[in-house]
């Protein structure tokens, strides 16, 4: 148990996940670098450009992640509270003195930077939650932490709504994860809203009778692999039924209940109606720019789409398509799988953690790493609605790089100090 | 650890699956699906279309014709002019303020973020000023592009003038026009059109998402270079072309020069004329509505669309085809008592040189002897021993072989065939096919029902000067760095007329310089041979016509000059003939000064009010009655053949 290292304090982080994060941080620059690249305007540190200023933001997050490093992970725990406290004081500060861009009212300038609470909110949520489930002594998870834990997660939700920003207010709902793995949500329900999200979706974009012939011919598969045991065959044959009169329902509503607005925003979502100019432009020369990507990519700062603003939000929301574009498929896939790589080793890391706050909080960090990857990339190949979010360690800006990136490091803090280990 | 540990794979497998889901749809869109790119493409790229120079027009001599000269676009981008001093930029380009609101709004009708011209064709002048201001002036910029030029002001009617397409010829170039290119309408601008206009080229130029222009796409590997239109040579001869058009100020006609050995076209003038500059630049619409207003009809290419009888000259071609067809020779001889009696003595149709008596080939060229041609007419027509209609066809052939009655097949749009009546017309005329030559005599001396243009009386000419053939005259000789000529410019056509028969009509034409019509416009060592003719105009005075060739062995240029509403052919359009014949010949003038002086100070252009004109020369003049009258019905009733001198005079009148 003597390997070299071991005992000194860096020898027992997790090396590899600041590699992937360090990653993450770089390919985001270059990124931001090639999105808003000017050719006029050289010099990679001006700080009148993104990519300077973001190569500032990197550094201080540097600075702050191994200064999180050095405090003692009990003072996170005993502070969690407060923290949770001063945030939702935040979040309600910016309704009052934030500034509006872009309709949402969520920054508040501080000097020539604007702090954007939201962001920190996810921190302190999971920090909160770890801290309460954690100090639950009863073993058998019950409805009424169930409701607690709810409410801390829903109280920043509602303040963030006001602001109106849904985006980073749904990520908080990623947080249902950590409420599974500790017993409070059953896993039919997860799989059941997952196939309802699912089913929704296909049943807006094909033919009812095709999904419920689909359905049918699925179940049989299942149900004649399956056909010793009776209590699968009956549940196989429920979840069949309730599938096809849901699919019938959401047609319904679809066709009978929404208004046309409505029906014509998600119409664009899923691609089944072309509006270039009007609501589906971002989706549409997102998709044009990733797809124009090829297998590998137009080379780096050669990307016409992003290079001359095709793509709205570039270097924030959309910087997935400056990726797709200029590095192509095999470059996309490698940051996708880094992304998968970073979210199965939180997974790992959390499982071997021996206390429950820090198990719950590397859910927590985990869920909503997990949402932004899935749900930015997502919007940017159009398979989920447009919700601007931030894609973590990439996107440019403040804000969201330090929020992650203290979320990321108090989890490697903990598990640098995780009982077991020497020292 | 606890006891949901189990969980951990469902949120793993769930991770797993989102991934994969991610990597299939980029790999659908990125690989799969090409229209991504395709759209991309259409986003960045826009082809931008790099105009050609226009061929250049050069002369015989390499002297220039017709350029390029560069002009400014001023282009305005709306959605970037912002703060702009209107007043400033309307008094640099000489527009008024609503003129300013009118163009812009036309501009941001077109689209805000793209350029659109705001004004076209400025001069270099009117840039060098704007240039100053320009940098005050945001989103306004200049395009330069080119514009014909004509350095000498000379021969429009035949260079011609280019215009922006017309919705026609965009259909009709299957997509190669299209809107705001230029095509040549007239001249040979326009007949050399697909030659001059050059390719196309492409520039792939790259633009932003406000369609501003980002710079050139793949440092230009799919760009196509444009090719400018290749350069023409015109068998034109500039100095002679000047001359001409010097001399013919004032008055309404045609000079028509031919080099016989390879039918070249070394004059083409057609009067009034005017300056081809006036068909370019901002005042193009202006000039080309006063053009066409001009009771003169200055853009009327008279040498190939005006169609004339031709008088006496006609007798060339008569003396010719009579020898051929062996109706008279070299020796035939006819009484002239002064005039043809025809009809069984109820016509008289009056000799101009009074009472002639015997009267040979030679000499009736010579003199212009009507009788001798009334006689010659009526043994072609009464004497065949075949019936009339079937003989006087056998007489047009012959006219259409000498390229009268059709298109010559020159390079220019608009030629007109001119006329040469058919049998048929005569047979309808007279009710039925019992006429003899007595009722269309006045044809055997190019009165009547005939239409020549003067193109086709100068390829007579040069018919003689080589003795019984010509080339197609045409108006380029060589296209292009290797000069080249097209290949129906070299085919020689025989005109059906032996060679051996020109002689006594070449004879004739000589005397008729040396001791005859054509004795005042002498030119001292050169052997001309000429006729004169002076056509009968019942609407005015007669036009004065003369052609002629020199020298007499090895011609080198052959003539046809005809001048409207002048009077005596030997008077006003033989010098004009002669000084073009010397000067090309000789490159200096001899004639007398005074009447150099008299032709350059006539004027023949009608007045404002229609005066009666005092008939000076009238030798001519009385001719009778009832076949002129027969001969203009005729022509009015023909009148989508050709154009009589007297209609054109209609529309002086």
């Amino acid at each position: 148990m003597n390997k070299l290292g071991e005992n000194s304090f860096f020898g027992r982080i997790d090396w590899l996940m600041v590699f992937v994060w360090l990653a993450l941080c770089i390919i985001g620059w270059f990124n931001i670098h090639a999105a808003v690249y000017d050719a006029a305007q050289p010099g990679l540190f001006n700080l009148a450009t993104n990519y300077g200023k973001q190569s500032l933001y990197i550094f201080t997050a540097l600075i702050i992640g191994f200064s999180i490093l050095i405090i003692d992970e009990k003072f996170f725990i005993s502070s969690a509270p407060i923290i949770y406290f001063i945030v939702i004081l935040l979040l309600i500060a910016v309704l009052i003195v934030g500034r509006n861009v872009g309709g949402n009212q969520a920054w508040i300038p501080i000097g020539s930077f604007r702090l954007q609470p939201s962001e920190f909110g996810k921190l302190a949520t999971c920090l909160l939650l770890a801290f309460y489930l954690s100090s639950q002594t009863n073993k058998n998870p019950d409805l009424k932490t169930l409701a607690i834990a709810s409410l801390i997660i829903l109280f920043p939700v509602a303040l963030v709504m006001l602001q109106p920003d849904t985006g980073s207010a749904l990520a908080f709902f990623a947080l249902i994860f950590v409420l599974y793995r500790e017993g409070y949500v059953g896993t039919n329900l997860l799989l059941l809203g997952g196939l309802a999200i699912i089913l929704f979706v296909l049943s807006l974009l094909f033919n009812q009778w095709a999904i419920i012939g689909t359905i049918a011919i699925i179940s049989i598969l299942f149900g004649y692999l399956l056909r010793k045991k009776r209590k699968y065959l009956i549940n196989i044959g429920i979840v069949f039924i309730a599938s096809s009169i849901y699919v019938l329902c959401v047609d319904f509503a679809y066709e009978h209940i929404l208004q046309s607005h409505q029906r014509n925003r998600i119409d664009i979502i899923l691609g089944k109606m072309d509006d270039p100019r009007g609501q589906g432009y971002n989706l549409n020369q997102s998709k044009i720019a990733i797809g124009s990507g090829q297998l590998f990519g137009k080379g780096y700062l050669q990307g016409t789409q992003t290079k001359y603003n095709f793509v709205p939000e570039q270097s924030t929301d959309f910087i997935f398509c400056t990726i797709g574009e200029e590095w192509g498929f095999i470059g996309s896939v490698i940051l996708v799988g880094l992304y998968l790589l970073l979210l199965l080793r939180l997974l790992h890391i959390a499982e071997r953690q021996r206390t429950a706050f820090a198990r719950i909080y590397a859910y927590g960090v985990a869920s909503i790493l997990f949402f932004h990857f899935f749900i930015n990339i997502g919007m940017t190949i159009g398979i989920v609605p447009v919700i601007g979010i931030p894609l973590p360690f990439i996107s440019y800006g403040g804000s969201s790089l330090w929020s992650f990136t203290i979320l990321l490091f108090i989890l490697l803090r903990f598990d640098s100090r995780r009982k077991g280990l020497n020292g | 650890m606890n006891s949901f540990f189990a969980r951990k794979y469902v949120i793993q497998g769930i991770f797993i699956a989102v991934t994969l889901i991610i990597i299939a749809r980029l790999f659908y869109i990125q690989i799969i699906d090409d229209s991504y790119l395709l759209s991309a493409n259409n986003n960045v790229l826009r082809k931008v279309v790099v105009y050609p120079a226009r061929g250049v027009v050069f002369d015989r001599n390499g002297e220039v014709l017709v350029q390029n000269e560069p002009v400014y676009d001023l282009l305005v981008t709306p959605i970037e002019a912002k703060d702009i001093d209107t007043v400033l930029l309307c008094n640099l380009i000489d527009i008024d303020v609503k003129g300013y609101e009118s163009r812009m709004k036309k501009a941001r009708s077109h689209s805000p973020y793209r350029a659109s011209i705001f004004e076209k064709q400025l001069s270099a002048t009117t840039y060098a000023k704007l240039q100053e201001h320009l940098y005050k002036l945001r989103g306004f910029y200049v395009q330069n592009r080119t514009v014909r030029s004509y350095p000498d002001s000379i021969a429009p009617q035949l260079l011609g003038y280019i215009q922006e397409v017309n919705d026609k010829n965009i259909e009709d170039s299957k997509g190669f026009y299209r809107p705001g290119d230029y095509i040549g309408a007239s001249g040979i601008e326009r007949s050399y059109e697909h030659l001059l206009r050059g390719q196309r080229g492409v520039k792939n130029q790259m633009v932003d998402a406000l369609n501003r222009p980002q710079g050139i796409f793949m440092e230009g590997k799919y760009d196509t270079l444009a090719i400018s239109g290749e350069g023409l040579i015109a068998t034109l001869d500039l100095k002679l072309q000047r001359l001409g058009e010097e001399l013919m100020k004032g008055k309404m006609g045609s000079i028509v020069a031919i080099e016989p050995s390879t039918g070249e076209i070394l004059s083409f003038v057609s009067a009034p004329s005017y300056d081809p500059n006036m068909m370019v630049g901002r005042q193009r619409g202006n000039n080309y509505m006063k053009l066409l207003d001009d009771q003169t009809k200055p853009m009327f290419i008279r040498p190939i669309q005006a169609s004339y009888p031709p008088g006496s000259i006609f007798k060339v071609v008569a003396a010719l085809t009579a020898q051929q067809a062996g109706v008279i020779d070299e020796h035939t001889v006819f009484n002239c008592p002064g005039g043809y009696s025809y009809g069984g003595g109820r016509g008289f149709m009056r000799c101009a040189g009074g009472v002639h008596g015997s009267m040979s080939l030679i000499r009736s060229i010579q003199t212009s002897c009507n009788t001798y041609y009334g006689h010659a007419y009526a043994r072609m027509i009464d004497s065949r021993g075949m019936p009339r209609p079937q003989a006087y066809d056998l007489w047009r052939d012959a006219m259409l072989k000498f390229g009268l009655g059709i298109k010559l097949g020159i390079d220019l749009p608009g030629e007109q065939p001119g006329l040469i009546a058919t049998s048929e017309y005569h047979t309808k005329r007279y009710g039925n096919d019992k006429w003899t030559s007595s009722f269309n005599i006045s044809q055997s001396i190019g009165q009547g029902a005939l239409g020549i243009t003067p193109l086709q009386m100068a390829n007579i000419v040069a018919i003689v000067a080589n003795r019984g053939f010509y080339y197609r005259p045409h108006l380029v000789k060589g296209i292009g760095e290797d000069r080249k000529v097209k290949p129906e410019f070299t085919e020689k056509i025989s005109a059906g007329v032996d060679a051996k028969y020109y002689e006594p009509v070449i004879e004739g034409m000589s005397r008729a310089v040396s001791q005859g019509t054509a004795r005042s416009v002498r030119i001292p060592d050169v052997e001309m041979c000429a006729k004169t003719g002076t056509v009968q105009n019942p609407h005015g005075e007669n036009h004065a016509v003369f052609f002629a060739f020199a020298p007499r062995e090895n011609p080198k240029i052959a003539i046809a000059v005809f001048v409207e509403n002048a009077g005596y052919g030997g008077t006003w359009a033989g010098p004009i003939a002669s000084m073009m014949i010397e000067k090309y010949l000789k490159d200096t003038i001899t004639l007398p000064k005074y009447i150099q002086d008299r032709i350059y100070n006539a004027n023949f252009l009608p007045k404002p009010k229609p005066t009666e004109v005092k008939q000076e020369d009238t030798k001519n003049k009385q001719q009778d009655k009832k076949v002129n009258t027969q001969a203009h019905v005729a022509t009015n009733e023909k009148k989508e053949y050709y154009v009589h001198h007297s209609q054109i005079r209609k529309y002086y009148e």
